[in-house]
């Protein structure tokens, strides 16, 4: 199966080791990959804040840059949900609705295509650490995906997986919202950090780097020493 | 800004940094989702449930035009009034002439966040009659002087020490500790206040079109006291509380008394379909019903957004949401606060005076998934801030898309991001959080990432490169 890497914008910037680790498996499992460097960004910081003709307008860069793909496999739950989910309704009525949702038909979160459509559940990772899994919340409601990282993450060896209490409340990031009220967003990314420190883990994984953003720059403030990972890179491990 | 905005901000900003306030309502909705989550369980499908209750709800309100004409002919055929009121001041208007006409001079409420929506207290007290509220939060608030802080527990924001000391101060009642003790001291206050009343205000949880009743469903026996003792009972329902069949309560009362309050069953349920006929021992003399329109129809008229019309008032959306627990309801400065409230309250009184309650969202959905009715709460809040940017977008705002658009749009451009980030990184890392930080709006409060050696698509083409 040729696939088609979909790097949201801040992976590539600020997380590539995501988009590195998400190669590094789908090669090892024998796929080929490939990434259309037209891509840039998905547009959603635009759509969320209600711009919603340059959103269309940053859409169609993705429109074009996945014309030609079979299969789209993103490194972000939120990114991905913006392509799945938002994509038909921000081309609703448009031209290019048509291509809108067949690009929304072929795209797939990482952990939900490893395990639902690739059907892989032991990748041969290992990492010894005690960690605990935040579900990012478009991951979680716009896409459904809550058994897939747990189900791959239970195969890492060394790796001790502990829930948190309110595992799906929100970390507080929410793309512009994090500026637009940042002390609300603060707050709420505080809850999310003292639900994490009750686990006693060392490490906090997800399949959303703009939620560990959020979460590892609180505790970067607070000088609190505990690391996060992107589900890839974690399970890229091997 | 508008005033409202600003309030807000203010008002936010403040509750966030309240660590007390915080813990008080983890605590007290921590014990709330647990029973919410064993009473779920009860449920063959709670997720059946919540498609037939949405079903009913979206019948009714689809077909408005009809229930509630059914409606009103089933409760005049007993000799109820029914009054169509467009907006506050007409709902107000005419309970106060039928105050006048009664000789009304003491009024009994329950609670009706309905009659909130439209300050019907203040407008009846300012008609020199006396407004006592019998709902104990409620009661509790009016005393303060306070909005309800939740649409369900008006008063979930105070400690049973607040509480006592709003008893000592405008009740001289003795210091009390326990909830049986302050309990008393209300109902102490409430019982001679039922008796002297001489007409009872109520809402309604559904208003049932096949056999015009109004079901009413609460826990303390007020609403049903303040319901049958006065001579004079008037109702106030908005128009979408409307409900095809009596069945259709069989889904919708235990649902909102699970999603509401993690109830099986709320403890008094009642169905009210008139005044006192010949031969019956109790209920009000004179029975009127105000249907309330208040810009519903506004929001009817939105084919997108209809369907937060189907909402029952439970508080689910609340109870979950982050934003919520983390300001407190008063911080919203609504009627209706927290989801329910963001997504109604722009289309009830005005999209750019209330469109600041959309974008504080982070749009985690958690209200959707908890909504007993199935309203698309979070997307509704995403279409209000679409609605208010095209109908007039913020003047810096704009030019900063236009570019951000222009610059996305460009792959090669944006390939230049890195290099400049990795430049520009440790500038930003040791001004951060100062005034001069164009970032400041994150880094006040939380650290930026270090820019990587290399960006995903450089290591992808210095990996090409080599191949």
């Amino acid at each position: 199966m040729k696939i088609s890497l979909f790097i949201p914008c801040f992976i590539d910037q600020y997380y590539p080791g995501a988009g590195i680790g998400a190669v590094k498996i789908l090669e090892k499992l024998g796929q080929e990959v490939v990434y259309p460097e037209s891509q840039t960004c998905c547009g959603q910081p635009a759509f969320n804040s209600g711009y919603w003709d340059e959103a269309r307008a940053v859409a169609e860069t993705m429109l074009d840059a996945f014309r030609d793909a079979d299969v789209v496999v993103g490194v972000s739950g939120s990114c991905g949900a913006m392509l799945k989910v938002f994509y038909p309704e921000l081309f609703h009525g448009q031209p290019r609705e048509a291509e809108a949702k067949a690009l929304a038909e072929k795209t797939h979160e990482f952990s939900s295509f490893l395990v639902n459509v690739l059907e892989v559940g032991d990748l041969g990772a290992s990492l010894p650490a005690k960690a605990t899994f935040h579900d990012g919340c478009h991951g979680l409601r716009e896409l459904g995906i809550k058994r897939e990282p747990r189900e791959l993450l239970r195969h890492v060896r060394g790796l001790e997986l502990v829930e948190m209490g309110e595992a799906e409340t929100c970390c507080g990031f929410g793309g512009t919202f994090s500026v637009k009220f940042p002390e609300i967003s603060t707050a709420m990314g505080e809850v999310k950090c003292a639900s994490i420190l009750e686990t006693g883990a060392d490490l906090i994984i997800s399949n959303d780097s703009s939620c560990l953003m959020q979460i590892q720059g609180l505790f970067d403030r607070q000088g609190n020493k505990i690391r996060s990972m992107h589900l890839a890179e974690v399970l890229a491990n091997f | 800004m508008p005033a409202e905005a600003a309030q807000f901000h203010h008002d936010a900003e403040r509750l966030t940094h309240d660590l007390r306030h915080r813990s008080l309502i983890q605590k007290a909705l921590g014990g709330y989702y647990v029973k919410r989550d064993e009473q779920k369980a009860k449920y063959t499908s709670w997720q059946m449930a919540r498609a037939s209750a949405a079903a009913a709800k979206y019948e009714a309100v689809n077909h408005l035009d009809t229930y509630l004409l059914e409606f009103t002919a089933k409760l005049e055929a007993r000799g109820t009034k029914v009054f169509w009121a467009a907006d506050g001041a007409e709902a107000a208007a005419y309970i106060a002439s039928v105050a006048r006409e009664a000789e009304v001079k003491r009024i009994i409420k329950s609670k009706t966040m309905t009659g909130e929506e439209i300050h019907l207290g203040q407008a009846l007290e300012k008609a020199g009659l006396e407004v006592v509220e019998s709902d104990l939060g409620e009661f509790i608030v009016q005393l303060r002087e306070e909005p309800p802080y939740h649409i369900v527990f008006p008063s979930m924001h105070l400690t049973r020490g607040e509480i006592s000391e709003t008893f000592e101060k405008m009740l001289g009642s003795a210091p009390a500790d326990t909830p049986e003790e302050l309990t008393m001291i209300a109902r102490d206050v409430m019982r001679m206040k039922y008796c002297q009343a001489d007409m009872g205000i109520s809402g309604a949880n559904f208003a049932v079109a096949e056999t015009g009743h109004i079901s009413i469903t609460e826990n303390e026996g007020n609403a049903r006291l303040s319901t049958t003792l006065p001579k004079v009972l008037v109702s106030i329902v908005g128009i979408e509380k409307v409900v095809p069949k009596l069945d259709d309560l069989a889904v919708l009362l235990p649902m909102l008394a699970t999603a509401g309050a993690g109830q099986n069953m709320t403890c008094y349920n009642t169905l009210l379909g008139g005044p006192r006929e010949p031969g019956e021992t109790d209920g009000p003399e004179e029975f009127h019903v105000v249907l309330l329109d208040n810009r519903r129809t506004a929001l009817l008229a939105d084919a997108e957004q209809r369907d937060a019309l189907h909402c029952i008032r439970c508080g689910a959306c609340l109870n979950v949401c982050p934003i919520f627990k983390n300001i407190g309801g008063h911080s919203y400065g609504t009627t209706y606060q927290g989801p329910i409230g963001s997504v109604i309250t722009p289309h009830l009184r005005g999209l750019q005076s209330w469109k600041h309650l959309s974008f504080s969202s982070s749009l985690c959905g958690a209200c959707s998934e908890a909504c007993p009715v199935k309203i698309d709460l979070h997307h509704h809040l995403l279409q209000n801030r679409r609605n208010a940017i095209a109908q007039r977008p913020v003047w810096w705002e704009k030019p900063i898309f236009i570019g951000f658009a222009w610059f996305m749009r460009r792959p090669a451009l944006y390939r230049m991001a890195a290099p400049m980030l990795r430049l520009g990184g440790p500038i930003l890392h040791a001004i951060r959080g100062k005034f001069f930080d164009p970032a400041r709006l994150w880094t006040g409060t939380r650290d930026l990432p270090p820019a990587p050696a290399q960006s995903f698509k450089e290591f992808w083409r210095a990996r090409y490169a080599k191949r």
